[in-house]
C-alpha cells in the first residue's frame, strides 16, 4: 500500500516551517522550488521579526496588543481570528527559532536583544544584524536538510509547479511539475499540497522582490479554481535603489537620522546635485509637510515621492523615476557611526559614496498583502482550533496556501517586521492541520489509477510542446514584461485613479493577447530559461488583471491603498461648534465607508474577466476604529468617535470588555 | 550590432570599447563562454550591449535574454545563468567575472569597464556545467549534509526558549551564520577540484544519486562546510554532537585535504573568517583524536 505525501510548493519560511513540523509528525513530505531552498526570498528580509516578549509585557506590552497594532495598521481588513493566534504563538515561534540556532542578537546579559519598529510603541522586534531573515530561513533550512537526510523529505529544488491535479469531486490530489534542467514534465501525487511560493513582485517589473517572485505558483492555483481575496492590496516601500535589474531597500533610518529629499527645480537638470544651489533645489516634503519634513509617515512620503516625479515631471532622471536622497550635509564621522551598514549596501551596488554623493532613490513594490484565499477554524476564545484541516486550506480541498502567497494576516496594510512571524506561523498552524486530514482520509493520493495523472501530466506537455514550437515572429516575452511592469506600476502602486486603472485594464489585456502569442527564442529540450520564463509572463496576466479591476471596484482609501478621489478629507471649519458638526458629519461617513468597503474583494478566475464578489471581515474582536494620522481636526474626529464608541457599548453591553477594543489610536503609525 | 543611440548622459567623452575616465562607452562588448550542455564543447559568444546607467552583470545578462543576437548579428538562444535575489545575500549568482569568482549581482558594469574595456563571464570551472554560466552545486549541499551543520533539537514544540548566549558569542557565530554557499571559496580552492559523473546507461536515478554522494563525499569537503561545522560546534545544544561533526572532518576528503593556501577567505564576498575556523577545526580534530586514542 502507498504511504501518504504531502507536496509543499516553495522553500521560503513558510515552505520549510511546515516542511519541518510535518517531518516531526511522521509524515513524508516532497519539496518543490524554483531555487535551492537556501536561495528563497525570505533572505532578503532584514530588520527583524515581533512577538511581545518578556520586557515590553512588563511595560504594558501583550500579545492582544501586537494583535491590535496588526490589526490597526492593516486598516481592519483581515479577519481577525488568525491575526490573533499568530500574535499569541509570536513568543513561542522566537523562542523555537532561538532554540534552532539563530544568531539573534543578545543582551549584555545574554538575552534577545530587540528593536522598535513601525506601528508600535514597544521594542518587540528581535533580529540578528542586518540579515534577520536570512538567517530564519537558514535555520529552517538546516532542520529541513535534517530531515532530507534520514529520508522524510524529499527535495525538488529546480522545478516548476505548473498547477494542481484536481479530481471530479473537486478534491486536490496532487500536482504537476517541470524540472528546468532536464524540462521533464511529471504528476506528483499529493495527499496534500501546499502552495507557498511568496509575493508576485515580477508583475511589476522590477520590486524589492527575487527573480523567482513570478506569481507563477499561486496563478496556476487561480487558474485551477482557487479564490484570491485582496489582490489590490500591495504594499509600496517609500525609499528603495533603483537599479537596472531590480529595487533594493533603503531603510526608513536614512532620514531618521537627518537625510533630506529633493529634486531639482529644473527638471531633469543634468548638473552634479552637489553644484545646484540651494535655490534651485526643490525640499518638497519639508515644504508641504513643515511640521514632520522628511520624517512624515510612510505612505505619505510614498505618495508624495511618486507624485512629484510621475504627475509633476521633476524626477531627477528622465527615463528613470528618482529623487535625491541627501545625507551629504551630515559628517562622515557621524554617518558611519549611525548608518554605516545601510550605506554600504548602497555603495556596494550604486558605485557611489553616499557620504559623498546624493543617493537616488524611488518608492518600489514591496510585499503582497493579498493573494491565495484560505480558511481557517475559529475557536470558542476567538482565535484559531489548532489542528483543524480547515486552516490554510484553499476553497479546494486538500490544497493548501500559507506564507506572503495567501492573503490572510495583513490586511490592507502590513506592519514591518510581521511578515516573518506570519510566515513561519501560518507554515506551523498548517502542519496539525494536514495531520488531522491525512488521519481521516482513506488510502493515499498514490493508489489512484496512474491514468489519473498520466492525463494531468500530458495536458501540461501539450502545452509546453505547443510554446516550443513557437518562433520567429511572435512578440518578445521579455518586452511584454517590461511593458507589463511599466503599466502596473504606473496605475496600481501609490496613487490610484479610477480613468488610470480602467486605461491600464485594457493596456494589460491588449498584452495579454500579444503573449499569447509570444514567441520563444530558444525551442531546446534542456534547461530551457526562456520557456519558463515565457510561462511566467503569461501567468502573469491574469494575477495582474485581478489587481487592477478589485482596485478599479473599490472606490474608497484604505492601508495601501489610496484613491486620492475617495479619501477623507480634513476638518476645515475652526468655529467649535461647526468644528463638532463637521467631526459628526466624518464619522458619519466613515461608519457608511466602513460598512460599503470593509469587506474582502474576492476574485475568481474566468478566462476573460475577474469575477469579483466580497466577503465580510471578522471583526469580532476589535471594533474598526478610524486611522487619523495627519488629519486637521483630528482630536475632534476622536472625541467624537470615542462618544459614539461608549454610547454603542452601553447599548450592548458588549466590546468593553475587550482590552484595548474601541480606542482611537491617533498617530501610532 | 552596435547601437549608437544615445542614453541621456552628457558627457560621453569615451565612445566604442572605451569606459575610462568620467565618460561611458554607447556600448560595450560581453564574451560568454557557452556549453549547451554536460559532455559539450564550450565556445566564447561576443555580445555587444548597450551602455545603461547603474547596470551591472545581471542586467547585461537580462538585456541579452531580451535581445540574444551575437556581435556576427547571428540570432542565438538567450544565456542560462542562476540568480534570483540580486542583493548578495542567496548565493545564487556566483560565477567568475573578468577572471575572478565572485556574484554577478555585485559586479557593476561601470568597475568592470574602468578596469576592462569589455567584460569576460564564464561558469564556475569546479563544479559541473549545467548549461552556459549554470552549474551544478550539489555537492556543495551534500557537504553540509556530511557534517551535520544544524542543532540537533528535539523537536518543534513549545519548550521554551533557547540558551543564553553571551554578546561576544553572537559576535563570533553571526559573521558565520551570514554563509549563503555561493560557493567561491571552493572555486578559489587548489585542493577542490571538479567531480564530473554521468549517468550509466541503465542506471537508475536512485543509484546514480547514490554514487554521486558517495563521490562527493570521498573528495574534499571544501572550506565552507569546515566552518559549518565549527559554527555548530560552537552552539551549546550543536555542541553536543560536536564529535560527530569532528569525525566526519576526520574522515577522507575532509580537513586533512586542506593546504592551507587561504585562497577561500580572500575571495568569500562575506568575508567569512574561513581560515579561523580551518585553525580552530585543527585544534579541535588533534584533540578528537587523542580522545579517541584513549578510546572515548
Amino acid at each position: 500500500m502507498a504511504k501518504q505525501r504531502v507536496m509543499i510548493v516553495g522553500g521560503g519560511l513558510a515552505g520549510l516551517a511546515a516542511a519541518m513540523k510535518l517531518a516531526e509528525f511522521g509524515i513524508d513530505v516532497d519539496l518543490m522550488s524554483l531555487t535551492p531552498v537556501k536561495r528563497s526570498h525570505s533572505v532578503c528580509a532584514q530588520g527583524g521579526i515581533n512577538s511581545c516578549n518578556d520586557l515590553t509585557r512588563q511595560q504594558g506590552d501583550s500579545e492582544w496588543k501586537h494583535f491590535d497594532d496588526t490589526v490597526y495598521g492593516g486598516d481592519f481588513l483581515q479577519h481577525q481570528p488568525p491575526v490573533k493566534e499568530m500574535a499569541y504563538w509570536g513568543p513561542k515561534i522566537i523562542d523555537l527559532m532561538d532554540r534552532l540556532g539563530v544568531t539573534f542578537n543578545r543582551t549584555p546579559e545574554g538575552f534577545l536583544d530587540r528593536r522598535r519598529f513601525g506601528g508600535t510603541l514597544y521594542k518587540r522586534t528581535a533580529f540578528a544584524g542586518a540579515t534577520t531573515g536570512q538567517q530564519l530561513l537558514y535555520a529552517l533550512d538546516e532542520q529541513v536538510r535534517r530531515w532530507e537526510t534520514s529520508g522524510n523529505i524529499k527535495k525538488y529544488e529546480f522545478w516548476d509547479f505548473l498547477g494542481p491535479i484536481v479530481d471530479d469531486n473537486g478534491v486536490c490530489r496532487g500536482c504537476v511539475g517541470q524540472d528546468l534542467v532536464t524540462m521533464e514534465i511529471r504528476s506528483f501525487p499529493a495527499d496534500a499540497v501546499i502552495v507557498a511560493s511568496g509575493g508576485a513582485g515580477l508583475i511589476y517589473g522590477r520590486s524589492t522582490m527575487s527573480m523567482a517572485c513570478t506569481g507563477g505558483a499561486a496563478s496556476r492555483c487561480y487558474q485551477a479554481g482557487v479564490k484570491l481575496g485582496n489582490p489590490e492590496f500591495v504594499q509600496v516601500h517609500p525609499t528603495a535603489i533603483p537599479g537596472a535589474d531590480k529595487l533594493r531597500l533603503m531603510s526608513e533610518s536614512a532620514r531618521g537620522e537627518g537625510g533630506r529629499v529633493w529634486v531639482p527645480t529644473k527638471p531633469q537638470d543634468p548638473r552634479d546635485p552637489k553644484s545646484i544651489p540651494e535655490n534651485e533645489r526643490y525640499y518638497f516634503l519639508e515644504a508641504r509637510y513643515p511640521k514632520y519634513g522628511n520624517l512624515v509617515p510612510r505612505d505619505i512620503a510614498t505618495r508624495e515621492i511618486f507624485d512629484i516625479c510621475v504627475n509633476e515631471g521633476l524626477s531627477v532622471e528622465k527615463d528613470r523615476p528618482c529623487v535625491y536622497l541627501d545625507l551629504t550635509h551630515i559628517p562622515r564621522a557621524e554617518l558611519n557611526r549611525k548608518l554605516g551598514g545601510i550605506l554600504e549596501i548602497y555603495e556596494k551596488f550604486q558605485g557611489v559614496d553616499p557620504r559623498e554623493t546624493p543617493m537616488k532613490i524611488f518608492p518600489a513594490v514591496h510585499y503582497f498583502m493579498g493573494g491565495l484565499w484560505v480558511d481557517y477554524q475559529k475557536s470558542a476564545d476567538g482565535g484559531l482550533v489548532v489542528g483543524s484541516p480547515k486552516n490554510q486550506v484553499t476553497n479546494i480541498p486538500n490544497l493548501y496556501a500559507m506564507g506572503e502567497c495567501d492573503y490572510q494576516y495583513h490586511g490592507a496594510n502590513r506592519l514591518g517586521a510581521n511578515s516573518l512571524l506570519s510566515c513561519i506561523f501560518s507554515g506551523l498552524i498548517t502542519a496539525p492541520g494536514i495531520q488531522t486530514l491525512l488521519q481521516s482520509s482513506k488510502g493515499a493520493a498514490a493508489e489512484l489509477p496512474t491514468s489519473f495523472f498520466d492525463q494531468a501530466k500530458k495536458k501540461h506537455q501539450e502545452k509546453h510542446n505547443a510554446l516550443l514550437k513557437r518562433t520567429g515572429g511572435g512578440e518578445n516575452p521579455y518586452l511584454i514584461h517590461q511593458e507589463l511592469g511599466d503599466v502596473m506600476t504606473k496605475a496600481a502602486t501609490v496613487v490610484r485613479r479610477n480613468a488610470q486603472l480602467s486605461e491600464a485594464y485594457d493596456k494589460v489585456c491588449e498584452l495579454e493577447t500579444k503573449a499569447a502569442k509570444a514567441a520563444v527564442s530558444d525551442t531546446g529540450t534542456w534547461t530551457n530559461q526562456n520557456v519558463v520564463f515565457t510561462k511566467a509572463v503569461i501567468d502573469m496576466f491574469p494575477i495582474a488583471k485581478a489587481i487592477l479591476k478589485g482596485a478599479l471596484l473599490r472606490d474608497e482609501s484604505r492601508g495601501a491603498h489610496f484613491k486620492p478621489d475617495h479619501t477623507f478629507a480634513s476638518l476645515k471649519a475652526t468655529e467649535p461648534t461647526a468644528k463638532r458638526a463637521e467631526a459628526e458629519k466624518w464619522c458619519d461617513d466613515f461608519e457608511a465607508n466602513t460598512k460599503q468597503y470593509l469587506k474582502s474583494t474576492i476574485a475568481t478566475y474566468s478566462a476573460d474577466h475577474p469575477q469579483i464578489t466580497y466577503e465580510d471581515v471578522d471583526t469580532s474582536l476589535i471594533p474598526p476604529r478610524p486611522r487619523l494620522y495627519g488629519l486637521v481636526g483630528a482630536e475632534t474626529i476622536e472625541q467624537v468617535w470615542k462618544e459614539r464608541s461608549a454610547a454603542k457599548v452601553a447599548a450592548n453591553g458588549n466590546g468593553a470588555s475587550v482590552p484595548g477594543g474601541a480606542k482611537v489610536a491617533v498617530g501610532a503609525h | 550590432m552596435v547601437d549608437h543611440s544615445h542614453n541621456g548622459h552628457q558627457d560621453s567623452g569615451a565612445h566604442g570599447d572605451g569606459g575610462h575616465g568620467h565618460g561611458h562607452p554607447d556600448s560595450f562588448e560581453v564574451r560568454v563562454l557557452r556549453q549547451a550542455a554536460p559532455g559539450q564543447p564550450s565556445e566564447w559568444t561576443r555580445f555587444r550591449v548597450k551602455y545603461e546607467s547603474d547596470m551591472n552583470v545581471i542586467s547585461v545578462l537580462q538585456r541579452i535574454a531580451a535581445h540574444p543576437v551575437t556581435v556576427e548579428g547571428k540570432h542565438v538562444t538567450p544565456v542560462a545563468w542562476d540568480c534570483n535575489c540580486l542583493e548578495e545575500v542567496c548565493g545564487a549568482c556566483t560565477m567568475v567575472i573578468n577572471g575572478r569568482v565572485r556574484q554577478s549581482c555585485s559586479a557593476l558594469v561601470d568597475k568592470l569597464l574602468a578596469e576592462n574595456s569589455e567584460i569576460e563571464l564564464q561558469p564556475m570551472t569546479k563544479f559541473p556545467v549545467v548549461r552556459d554560466l549554470m552549474v551544478d552545486r550539489g555537492r556543495l549541499f551534500r557537504a553540509l549534509q556530511k557534517v551535520e551543520a544544524w542543532v540537533p533539537v528535539d523537536g518543534y514544540f513549545d519548550m521554551g526558549a533557547g540558551p543564553k548566549l553571551s554578546q561576544s558569542e553572537q559576535e563570533q557565530t553571526y559573521p558565520l551564520s551570514e554563509c549563503m554557499s555561493c560557493g567561491c571559496c571552493l572555486e578559489a580552492c587548489p585542493q577542490y577540484t571538479k567531480v564530473e559523473l554521468t549517468q550509466y546507461e541503465g542506471e537508475s536515478d536512485a543509484d546514480f544519486a547514490k554514487r554521486k554522494q558517495e563521490e562527493y563525499d570521498r573528495q574534499f569537503i571544501g572550506a565552507h562546510a569546515i566552518s559549518q561545522a565549527m559554527l555548530f560546534n560552537m552552539h551549546p545544544t550543536g555542541k553536543m554532537q560536536a564529535a560527530k561533526r569532528l569525525d566526519a572532518l576526520m574522515e577522507e576528503g575532509g580537513l586533512a585535504v586542506c593546504g592551507n593556501a587561504q585562497n577561500c577567505v580572500a575571495v568569500c564576498p562575506k568575508h567569512i573568517p574561513l581560515t579561523t575556523s580551518i585553525g580552530r577545526a585543527g585544534r579541535a580534530t588533534t584533540v578528537r583524536m587523542i580522545q579517541k586514542w584513549f578510546g572515548k
